[in-house]
């Protein structure tokens, strides 16, 4: 689903690659950490996945599709297959519940009476139901991430990526989150999921790539956050 | 296409930027009422040329028995007034047509225009003189009657009615070229106006259009109710133009000048229109093209 070939990625006026010559595959339907210290490429990891970056050398395979040979006007055809979710939600904070959810399908041209069905679908999946005319302040933390999930996974993507999805929760709620994205999984959506959270990803065991200094350090298909020594 | 979710975006945009939004359309009204003007004055200088070029003539006054002229010694003789016929013949097709006045016809024209003052009493037919009155198929090119006529024996002086309207039309187009002037001025910062409000209007949406590019919106769809913005201010801005415009041809020219100068044709309804037309395609367009062009470097998709 997912496939780096010696993937380096280079920022300007850097002097150390944010990936170095990184070779890795993630197969249709895993569930993928991706673990490291702040500044080890994590982010660029994900960012390259959603052509928001190129890579200064090697290729990235998506979906089947090499990335550097997608032409611009295709790349949100590619994100309409990739959900994203963040660390900070990223919610109109002036749009309800329902309007959140639907301003995903209205941007990309669907018909009313598709958005009419599909929201409440998916706000009943991520267990939201009843609570679709509420502004996103009047939410907690982990409603407005199980908001922020709905709108990613309205559209059925096969990829799901999350940057920290559980950075600004506490446990009980990660916990939550974390069975949401369980279940999401298993529908046959491919996530990959960066994470700081140890008792996360010990819990859960998922396959685990770690990543140092933008290298592959570890990839274990039933890992935990700490190296094993 | 979503056709009324993108409605709504431009009305929420339109109204959280409010004050920008009216900068621009004021900004917009005003350099296309001053262009618009700018070529309707165009319009009634190329209107009054072509009446009253068509009017104006060249007059080659012959010596009299009075005349001081150097050129003349005594009055004009048969023999000079045959070559200079003849030479004026020759002048065509630039010469259309040449009358000759005579000392008789030029005196009546003279009480006519004097009935009733002391002057034309004590004139007497001798005292005016004979000339010829040459009417040019190019008015602009009188002087190559000028130079060739003046100062020729039996040639007292030689008029240009031309000249006495390049006066008025000087000014006029010194008018002109101060609306037209002022008005490229004022499109220019129009131009960076709307730069400038697309620059806001991304960044205080920037949020929206963060979202709707990680959700796979096209470009078009994030750009579209941003230009449609700038294209709706310009249209309203294009519309109190015109509106200026109108009521200029109603008070100043319907109202004042044409029955002030009844011989004079002024700019009609059509010409407005056509300026109108003008002006709502250019500033809708370089709204756009500025908008467009704005968009490409704060919305990067």
């Amino acid at each position: 689903m997912i496939r780096f070939d010696n993937v380096t990625k280079l920022y300007k006026h850097q002097n150390s690659p944010a990936l170095r010559d990184v070779s890795v595959e993630v197969e249709r339907g895993e569930f993928v950490f991706l673990v490291g210290p702040s500044g080890s490429g994590k982010t660029t990891f994900l960012r390259l996945c959603l052509k928001e970056d190129k890579p200064t050398s090697g290729s990235v395979w998506v979906a089947g599709k090499d990335l550097s040979k997608l032409s611009s006007w295709r790349v949100p055809l590619l994100r309409r297959q990739i959900g994203t979710v963040f660390q900070d939600f990223r919610l109109l904070p002036n749009k309800s519940v329902f309007g959140n959810i639907a301003f995903a399908l209205e941007v990309i041209g669907k018909p009313r009476s598709h958005i009419r069905t599909v929201v409440p679908e998916v706000l009943e999946m991520v267990g939201l139901d009843g609570k679709e005319k509420r502004l996103p302040h009047e939410l907690s933390g982990g409603e407005q991430q199980r908001v922020a999930i709905a709108r990613a996974f309205v559209n059925r993507p096969d990829i799901l990526i999350a940057d920290e999805p559980t950075g600004n929760l506490d446990p009980n709620t990660s916990i939550g989150i974390m069975k949401l994205l369980d279940r999401i999984n298993r529908t046959g959506t491919t996530i990959v999921m960066a994470t700081h959270d140890a008792h996360i990803v010990d819990q859960v065991r998922k396959r685990v790539i770690e990543l140092g200094d933008g290298e592959i350090v570890r990839d274990e298909a039933r890992g935990v956050y700490g190296a094993a020594l | 296409m979503r056709v009324r979710f993108v409605l709504s975006e431009v009305w929420t945009g339109l109204r959280r930027n409010l004050t920008m939004t009216l900068a621009l359309i004021i900004t917009i009204a005003v350099s296309l009422a001053l262009l618009g003007a700018g070529l309707l004055v165009r319009q009634q200088v190329a209107q009054m040329k072509g009446f009253w070029f068509d009017k104006v003539e060249v007059s080659v006054f012959l010596c009299t028995k009075n005349s001081q002229e150097p050129s003349c010694t005594g009055a004009v003789t048969s023999g000079q007034k045959q070559e200079i016929a003849a030479d004026l013949e020759g002048l065509a097709p630039l010469v259309e047509e040449v009358y000759f006045e005579t000392s008789q016809e030029a005196y009546d024209r003279f009480q006519e225009q004097f009935s009733g003052s002391p002057i034309a009493e004590s004139a007497t037919p001798a005292d005016l003189g004979e000339s010829y009155r040459v009417k040019l198929s190019d008015p602009d090119q009188y002087s190559v009657i000028t130079s060739a006529f003046t100062g020729r024996p039996g040639v007292e002086r030689v008029d240009d009615q031309k000249q006495v309207l390049d006066k008025l039309f000087r000014l006029l187009d010194g008018l002109q070229a101060i609306a037209l002037g002022i008005a490229v001025a004022m499109l220019i910062v129009t131009v960076l106006l709307v730069g400038n409000t697309m620059r806001l209007a991304a960044h205080s949406r920037r949020r929206e259009t963060g979202i709707m590019r990680l959700v796979g919106a096209s470009k078009f769809y994030i750009q579209l109710p941003f230009l449609l913005e700038s294209v709706i201010a310009a249209l309203i801005g294009a519309s109190l133009a015109i509106l200026a415009i109108v009521g200029v041809k109603i008070v100043l020219v319907d109202r004042f000048l044409e029955p002030s100068f009844q011989f004079t044709p002024f700019v009609g309804w059509d010409s407005v229109w056509q300026v109108s037309f003008i002006l709502v395609g250019l500033g809708v367009g370089l709204a756009a093209v500025a908008a467009v062009l704005t968009l490409r470097r704060y919305l990067k998709v």
